[in-house]
This record gives structure tokens, sequence and C-alpha cells, in this order.
């Protein structure tokens, strides 16, 4: 009965495709997921909108939307309804093969990523042995759609934004990369079912999650601080931020082009936190052993959602970066500390099982972090303050 | 001499078409970066000869093929850097790509 | 030969035509990724699925964009006064046609253009990832720290190639 509500989905998807023929069944199970995958998280992107809208409201002290339906929660409705009745609008000079394209690339791209996360028992769409390397190819593809849309639209502000974006998010991508190499090291394979498989033990209860030891632990918080970078989100979202650039790179879209753009940026969102807790968080595996019951596509489902609200809880809470202080915080901090991590993960696995591999690898990583915190921190030093009026 | 007999004639054609095409672009452009374009265009299509013979020769189990391919991406990547850097460089002394105008030693 | 390899052939080959041919360069670097990505899947379908993937992370996600910056940083994207293409281009170009002629030439006319040179259609070599690090660290591990040592050397080399100059060098 358990198995049964586990593999709900695997089973269904068994019993529909077996009215074909048995030729065609292979491709037919593969389309199946596919549509499954291309219906859920869409419908998981209105959740989150609507999560962060109104999450965002309740942290500034006010009420999100509550005007459609009870509690606000037809918003996405509405808020799909406008962006597809909105007038396309597209400037003369803007360059129109390059301004289509950016949009579609950014979904098609950001979709192809849900190809390869382990949703559940048996529940991945394609078993790849470099799983781990296709998702971070097609993520990189991601910085191409931005460079994109700002070029394409022939406007200073579009190309600044789609600047410091492309910037930003190359600066970030090697912490990101780094960071997920301790758990390959460590796990022996870039397959993303072996790693889950690997986090799925439990001794006396508690689950063998990569965070919850100490190179694990600062490899989540690295990946953290990557992965909302990577996604333009505050506090790393001076190329979006209205106050600065408008809208930044995708200030010359309007109606359904900025509407795939939200979609593919909140998308690529949900599927970043998938591999989050895919990495660290033990993918679709219990807390406790006793929880057990609880079907695994729950679980994976329900850290995922667990990450959005972080990521709007961060949103909510921190202020925004400066170009030249994200950077240097990207290759001056979070650089050497994913490759100091790195190192530590080596070190807990030649020490061997004992408590003196927990004290050493946490003593290094603490030492690490305090000493780079402490040099990061005395440059800038600001002088006596200064007015200067206008004459 | 129908390709069909051994695909593998198929993929060597296809990189020699490329291989063409990425001379023909580093010999007849102007622009600095559009030469490297076409420099890039060449080490592919050398890649992918070397992957083809990897899959239809003997001993694929060597991955001599597959690493070559590997070594050679990465020293693309890093030419192509270096490469740029370098354009660049001129460009902030000249304040220009056009080959045709670089003909002179003296800065 | 199957229809999905001609099918990414063609989308390589027209996307390089059309990377060394069109007249705005951001255009050419936008058509050079495509080229890039239909190599990326014409070694997917010769199986070699490293090769594929390194293909896509580091040219399309790296070189590309490399490219792009490029092309910004020194006015690229503006139209050239003297037309795009050299005063010597028909020389290149009959070079290049040369070049191919005798490629195609060799290529027809080896021992693997004979019939039955393939023998059996091959099975895929069934190579994983863990192959692939033990040849890294096993046989290839001098090459493997050669290549890392180049990369270094060419990281800091082009960071102080294209760093401004301090004011009051010159």
């Amino acid at each position: 009965m358990i198995e049964k509500a586990d593999q709900i989905f695997v089973i269904l998807a068994h019993w529909l495709v077996s009215f074909l023929p048995v030729g065609l069944q292979p491709a037919a199970l593969v389309l199946l997921a596919v549509v499954a995958i291309i219906v859920t998280f869409p419908a998981l992107f209105a959740i989150s909108v609507l999560l962060e809208r109104k999450g965002l409201g309740r942290m500034q002290n006010r009420y999100g939307p509550n005007r459609v339906g009870p509690y606000g929660i037809f918003q996405p409705v509405a808020d799909g309804i406008k962006s597809l009745t909105k007038e396309d609008i597209v400037p003369t000079s803007a360059d129109g093969v390059v301004h289509f394209l950016a949009p579609v690339l950014l979904v098609v791209v950001v979709f192809m990523g849900y190809a390869v996360l382990p949703m559940g028992r048996n529940m991945t769409l394609v078993n790849l042995d470099a799983g781990l390397l296709f998702f971070f190819a097609v993520g990189a593809s991601t910085e191409l759609s931005v460079f994109m849309a700002g070029w394409s639209s022939r406007n200073k502000y579009s190309l600044l934004g789609a600047m410091r974006a492309v910037a930003q998010m190359i600066s970030y991508e090697v912490p990101l990369l780094l960071s997920s190499l301790a758990i390959v090291m460590i796990t022996g394979s870039l397959s993303l079912g072996k790693i889950v498989e690997a986090q799925n033990h439990y001794t006396w209860g508690l689950p063998h999650w990569y965070i919850f030891t100490p190179w694990g632990f600062a490899g989540f918080l690295l990946y953290a601080v990557a992965t909302t970078a990577e996604s333009n989100r505050s506090p790393f979202d001076l190329p979006e931020g209205e106050s600065e650039l408008v809208a930044g790179y995708f200030t010359e879209y309007s109606g359904f082009k900025f509407a795939l753009f939200f979609l593919g940026e909140y998308v690529g969102m949900l599927s970043i936190s998938g591999l989050g807790t895919t990495l660290f968080l033990g993918g679709w595996s219990a807390p406790l052993q006793i929880l057990g019951w609880v079907p695994s596509w729950c679980w994976f489902f329900g850290k995922v959602m667990l990450s959005m609200c972080v990521f709007i809880w961060v949103r909510g809470t921190l202020p925004r970066l400066r170009q030249d202080q994200l950077m240097n915080f990207a290759w001056k901090f979070v650089l050497p500390l994913s490759l100091i991590n790195l190192m530590v993960a080596a070190t807990w696995r030649f020490l061997g099982e004992g408590w003196e591999r927990w004290v050493v690898c946490s003593a290094i990583l603490l030492l690490a972090y305090t000493l780079m915190g402490r040099a990061g921190m005395r440059q800038g030093q600001i002088g006596p303050r200064s007015y200067r009026y206008a004459e | 001499m129908t390709p069909a007999t051994n695909p593998l004639i198929g993929y060597l054609l296809v990189a020699a078409l490329l291989f063409a095409i990425g001379l023909a672009g580093a010999l007849t452009r102007r622009n600095a970066i559009l030469v490297l374009i076409g420099i890039e265009l060449m080490l592919n299509a050398a890649n992918l000869n070397f992957i083809a013979f990897w899959r239809y020769g003997p001993h694929p189990e060597l991955l001599t093929g597959m690493m070559f391919a590997i070594f050679s991406i990465a020293v693309a990547a890093a030419e192509a850097a270096v490469g740029l850097g370098l354009v660049i460089a001129i460009h902030r002394h000249t304040h220009t790509t056009d080959l045709d105008q670089m003909n002179r030693m003296k800065g | 030969m199957s229809i999905v390899f001609f099918a990414i052939a063609g989308l390589s080959v027209a996307g390089a035509l059309a990377a060394v041919t069109l007249k705005s360069t951001v255009h050419c670097a936008l058509a050079l990724t495509v080229a890039f990505a239909g190599l990326a899947l014409l070694f997917l379908e010769l199986d070699a699925q490293f090769a594929g993937f390194a293909q896509i992370l580091v040219y399309v996600g790296a070189v590309a964009i490399l490219v792009v910056f490029a092309i910004l940083l020194t006015r690229g994207s503006e139209t050239p006064k003297d037309g795009v293409y050299s005063t010597k281009w028909l020389l290149g170009l009959v070079t290049a046609s040369g070049i191919f002629a005798v490629l195609a030439w060799a290529v027809l006319h080896s021992t693997w253009a004979l019939p039955g040179a393939g023998g059996a259609p091959k099975a895929a070599p069934q190579v994983t990832v863990m192959d692939i690090g033990n040849a890294l660290m096993g046989r290839y591990v001098l090459p493997l720290e050669i290549v890392a040592l180049l990369l270094t050397s060419a990281l800091i080399g082009a960071v102080i190639v294209a760093m401004h100059e301090k004011e009051g060098a010159q």
C-alpha cells in the first residue's frame, strides 16, 4: 500500500501507455513524462508567484494581493490573462529575430534541466550517467538568452543590464560547480540517481544527507549563494533592479514575451532548487526513518517549495548588493571558500570514520571563513563623512 | 562510395566541410574577432574527426579519441581567451579591429 | 546514414556558413553558437556523452559568451566603413575550396571508404564517466597536469594582456 502510493505516478504512466502497441510504448512513456513536467512546474510557478507576493507583502507589513478570490489565490490566473492580452510592442530598431528568440531560448533551456532531476523513487525522466554535467551544461546556456534579450533591444539600459547580468552569472557559475564537485567526489558518480541513493541510508533514524556533514553544510551555503546570484534574485538582482535600470535586460519586452521571461526565471529557480535538494538535502529521501511511509515525491516537492520560501524570505530581508560588491564577493570570498570546501571534503574522505574528522573539518572551515571574512571586511575603509552640495 | 556502408565517411566529410568553412572565414574576413571565430570552427571540426574515429575505429575502449577531444576543448578555450584579450588590447591601442589596417609593426 | 545525422549535420554546416558570411558580427557570434550546439548534438549521436556535454558547457556556455563580450568591448557591432570582406577574399576562398577538395578526395579514396571496411555495424562502446576519470588519472595524468598549468597561465595571461594600463605608465 505504501509502495503503491510512492510509485503511483509510475504505475499510472505504465497503465496509460499499455493501451498502445508495444513498439510505441517507450516513446509514449517519455512523452507522457515530458507532458507531466510541462504541466506540473508551471503550476508550481503559479503557486510560487502567489507565495512570493503574499509573503513579501507580509514581510513588508502589508497584505499581498487579496482582491482576486479568497486571500488572493486566483491572482496568478489574473496575471496570466493580463500578460496574454497585453499588446506585444517591439521597437522598430530592435533586431526582430533575436528579440523573438531570446525568451524562447530561455524557456526551452530551463525546461531541459528537469530531464535529469530525480523527483521520486524511479521517477527520473532520463537516468543519464553524466546527469549533473548535463544540468550544468544547459544551465550555462541561459546566459546566452539574457545577452540576446539585452542586445537585441537596441537600448543602452537593456544592454548595460544584460552585460551586468552575464558578468554576474559567469562569475557565480564557478563556485556553483565547485560546491557541487565536493558532492561528486564523495559519491563517486555524476549520476543524480546515485547521489540520492547514497544519501538514502539512516543511522539511529537520522539520515545521511550531505548537509549534515561540515563540508556539506558549507557547500550548501555556498551553493545557495551561487544559485541566488545565478537566478538574478535579490540580493543579487542589480541587473533587473527596478530602481536602477528600469527593468534591465527585459525593458523592451511586453505581454507574452515578458511572461515567458518571468516563467523562465521562476522555473529556473525551481529547477536549481531541485538540484540543490538532490545534492545536499537528500532528494526524495525522508528526514527520519520512521517517516518513510510518506511518498518520496512528496518529500522532493516539499523540499523544493521550502527552498523557494527561503528564496522569498531572503529577498524580503537583505538589501541589494552593488555590482562591484557582488563581483568582489564572488571572486574573493565565495570562490576561495569553495576551493577550501573541496579540499576539506577530500580530507573528510581520507581521515576515515570517527569523531576526529568532524572536528578537523569543522575547524578548518570555520578558520577559513573567519580569516577570509576578516580580510574582506578590512577593505573599503570608510573615511570621514563629507557632504557635497550643488554649488 | 555510398556512405551507407560506413557512417564514418559521412562524419569525416562533415568535418572536412566545417574545416573548410572555418578556413574560408579566417582568410576572408576583416574583423579580427571573426578570424578567431573561423579558428574555433576549425578546432571543432578536428574534434569531430577525433570522436568519429574513436567511435568507428579499432579499440574504442582505450578512449584515446575522446581524451584527445576533451583536451582539445580545454586548450581551445584557453586559446580563445588569450586571443580575444589580445584583440581587446590592440583595439584599445589602435581603435580598430580591421586586420587590413594593421600592416605596420611600429605602434 | 540516418535522417537524424543529416538534420544535425545540416544545422551545423548552416550555422558555420552563417557565422562566416553574415554582416553583423553579433549575428555571426550567435550563428557560431548554433554551429557549436549542432556539433554537440553530433557528439551525442556518436555516443560520446561526456564530450558532448563538455562541448556545450565550455563552448556554448563560455567561449560564445567570451566572443560576444569581445565584440561589444571593441565596438564590433557598428557597421564597418570599408566592407566586411578583406581585399584578398578571392584568394582565401580558393585556398579553402582547394583544401576541402583535397580532404574530401582523401576521405573518399581511403580504405575506410571501401564497402565492408567498417565491418559489422559496431555496437556503441559503453563508456561511463568513471572510465574517463580512471583514464584521466591513470594513463593521461601528465596531459591533465599540463592542461591545468596551461589553463592557469592562459587565465593570468589573458588578464594581464587585456588589463587597463596604469595612468602615467606611457
